[in-house]
């Protein structure tokens, strides 16, 4: 009887510390995992927050012998440097202007002719349908740096260089296959019937596109707004061509990339001007990224 | 459908199609029909009529993108591919002579410059380098993502993707400035580093960006930054496509996670690879803007890849853009290369469907 009763708690204790041991691993193993994803995290945001701390601090900091990650007398010097137009003699916000200009008549110009090539493609059955997007595939992949010359030598015939007509023109086209990529996945998801009902009860096409496709793809055409507008807003090789001399024109990323070249030194400057350049941009991202995750995933995007 | 043949009038032409268009249209629309009569039909219905009837429709409203794609990226392709065998220069495109066409003879010019061949290698060193090491990251990540709670993998994911969101031109100056000699961050911890990681007091204003390794390296650790969270992410979601089972039973039969990953999710998850590799390489080959920044604007000879190359024998004078077309043409077909087994993967894929 005894031998028994102490074999049996025997074998329960055992049992107890396995568990234990098992939760103890478990919690370990969690903490590890949750202390491998902050160190994915930082090496993600340590660029980023390395230049907007070097954005706040005064010149002596900038070269001091042990850098420190918070400006120990955090100034805004630097932004009001960005702001005054110290180096072209423009202000930031003549810049942001540009780009936001450029950006926005591009995406809407784009997501306009993308939405009707899109119902094309997600909605209709025809000859060379395949054909189609297997080109728009292989057209959204080549290199821009290569079509450059030979777009450079057009638009110097149409005097669309050193115009931010050309610059839209050309981001609303580049943004194209992407957006109709994507949209037709949208277009193609919006039940048949649905039309036909609506066909039935006596709205005509006109009707139909307003009431029914438009409102059920509108979700797909923020999330390739937004994948135009990042295109745009960060593009660089288009506009150093187009823009070559004209610097009132300058879209951000080149009055970064020539506030860099005259300054080459000032990097508080420097880290001020990509600061304001690249804030908006990331902001932009955060608000929309839960749209996009899926999007993301689906069509391969980014040049 | 309709909406398109009203917003551009004229594009079909009805007046020489009416005897078919008058007939009653198919059922698709009926309660729209029946209101008016067939002998008062406007030009608009006609044309609408006459569009169903052809199945013009998709094609109608292909037109507009067509033409903006044809005209804006199809079309500069070609023309590059005519440039190419023309002696296209500062005489030709100031009007003062015309152009010829000169046969192979840009290419055998590119082909017999040494600076080609070095820009080439470096490409493909580079994007040797480059693609392989984004992967390997990107994977882990997303194997790590797939373990975390759900709180802790979305602000994972969502600090990865602010760097891939983050624009080439900050992306690039932003490093630069991390490497620089006088105030970088790099360099100090380097110099802090104990001897035996490498580290020491040689790294003190060590110079990154005026030599070709040093300044590939910054590129390297610059484009695996970018690029790494797109495979993370999608990694993620391939990984939970996976049936649990699955990889429950490999567990339980004593695989561990080494085997597991190998035998089992490596297997199924490999057209997703296939894509991701494919679509790293042709986004790392053809790297311009990041380069073209940490190099120092077409400045340094010796560092430029194949993009910096072509480009500058057009944009730095006197242009050659002959020339530079035959070099663009050259990596346009190395990249076109791998797009084909891009878009083959992508159609075995079912993105087609």
């Amino acid at each position: 009887m005894t031998s028994v009763s102490v074999s049996g708690t025997a074998v329960s204790s055992r049992a107890a510390s396995g568990r234990g041991g098992r939760r103890l691993r478990r919690v370990s193993r969690k903490a590890a995992l949750n202390l491998a994803g902050l160190l994915v995290a930082l090496f993600a945001l340590f660029p980023v927050l390395w230049m907007i701390s070097t954005a706040f601090k005064p010149a002596n900091e900038l070269y001091s012998l042990t850098p420190h990650p918070i400006p120990l007398h955090p100034t805004l010097a630097n932004f009001r440097n960005v702001f005054s137009g110290s180096v072209i003699g423009m202000s930031y916000w003549n810049f942001l202007k540009n780009s936001l200009f450029v950006t926005l008549v591009a995406v809407a110009l784009s997501s306009l002719i993308g939405l009707l090539a899109a119902i094309a493609l997600g909605r209709f059955k025809f000859r060379f349908r395949t054909t189609y997007l297997i080109v728009l595939l292989i057209v959204q992949l080549l290199p821009q740096q290569a079509l450059v010359v030979s777009l450079f030598i057009d638009f110097r015939k149409f005097s669309l260089l050193d115009s931010l007509v050309g610059l839209i023109v050309v981001y609303a086209a580049f943004a194209l296959p992407v957006t109709i990529w994507m949209l037709r996945n949208f277009a193609a998801t919006v039940p048949k019937d649905l039309e036909e009902a609506a066909a039935i009860d006596g709205a005509g096409a006109w009707t139909r596109f307003w009431r029914i496709l438009l409102p059920l793809i509108s979700p797909g055409l923020v999330s390739t707004s937004v994948f135009a507008f990042i295109f745009a807003y960060n593009e660089f090789v288009f506009a150093l061509t187009f823009l070559g001399t004209d610097t009132a024109k300058f879209t951000l990323p080149l009055y970064v990339q020539y506030f860099f070249g005259q300054n080459s030194t000032d990097w508080g400057a420097i880290m001020a001007s990509s600061t304001l350049f690249t804030i908006p941009v990331l902001a932009f991202f955060l608000v929309t990224q839960r749209r996009l995750a899926s999007g993301l995933v689906a069509g391969a995007v980014k040049g | 459908m309709v909406t398109s043949s009203q917003s551009r009038p004229g594009t079909p032409s009805p007046a020489g199609s009416t005897p078919q268009g008058q007939e009653p249209d198919g059922s698709r629309n009926p309660a729209g029909r029946s209101v008016s009569p067939t002998s008062h039909r406007s030009v608009q219905q006609r044309a609408a009529s006459w569009i169903r009837k052809r199945g013009a429709g998709p094609y109608l409203l292909l037109l507009p993108a067509t033409a903006v794609i044809g005209a804006l990226i199809i079309w500069p392709a070609v023309q590059v591919g005519l440039f190419s065998f023309q002696n296209y220069g500062l005489m030709q495109i100031s009007g003062v002579q015309p152009t010829q066409w000169i046969g192979f003879s840009n290419y055998s010019q590119i082909l017999h410059d040494p600076e080609f061949w070095k820009s080439l290698k470096t490409s493909v060193y580079f994007a040797l380098v480059v693609v392989p090491l984004t992967l390997i990251v990107g994977t882990l990540v997303g194997l790590l993502l797939v373990r975390l709670g759900p709180k802790m993998r979305t602000f994972v994911s969502v600090s990865a993707l602010l760097a891939w969101a983050t624009p080439a031109v900050s992306a690039s100056v932003i490093f630069v400035w991390l490497v620089d000699p006088d105030g970088g961050v790099v360099d100090w911890a380097l110099a802090k580093l104990p001897s035996w990681l490498g580290g020491g007091a040689h790294w003190a204003q060590f110079s990154w960006t005026n030599a070709t390794l040093p300044a590939y390296t910054v590129l390297t650790v610059m484009l695996v930054w970018t690029g790494f969270p797109f495979i993370a992410v999608t990694v993620l979601a391939g990984l939970r496509t996976l049936p649990t089972e699955l990889l429950e039973a490999a567990r339980v039969d004593g695989a561990g996670p080494w085997r597991v990953f190998w035998k089992v999710t490596f297997p199924i998850l490999r057209p997703v690879f296939l894509v991701l590799a494919l679509l790293s390489t042709i986004w790392d080959f053809g790297m311009f803007t990041q380069a073209y920044i940490v190099t120092g604007d077409l400045g340094n000879r010796d560092e430029y890849n194949l993009g910096l190359y072509e480009y500058s024998q057009a944009f730095t004078q006197p242009p050659h853009y002959g020339l530079a077309s035959a070099a663009a043409f050259v990596l346009t077909i190395i990249l076109l290369i791998v797009t084909v087994g891009y878009v083959r993967a992508a159609v075995k894929q079912g993105s087609l469907a």
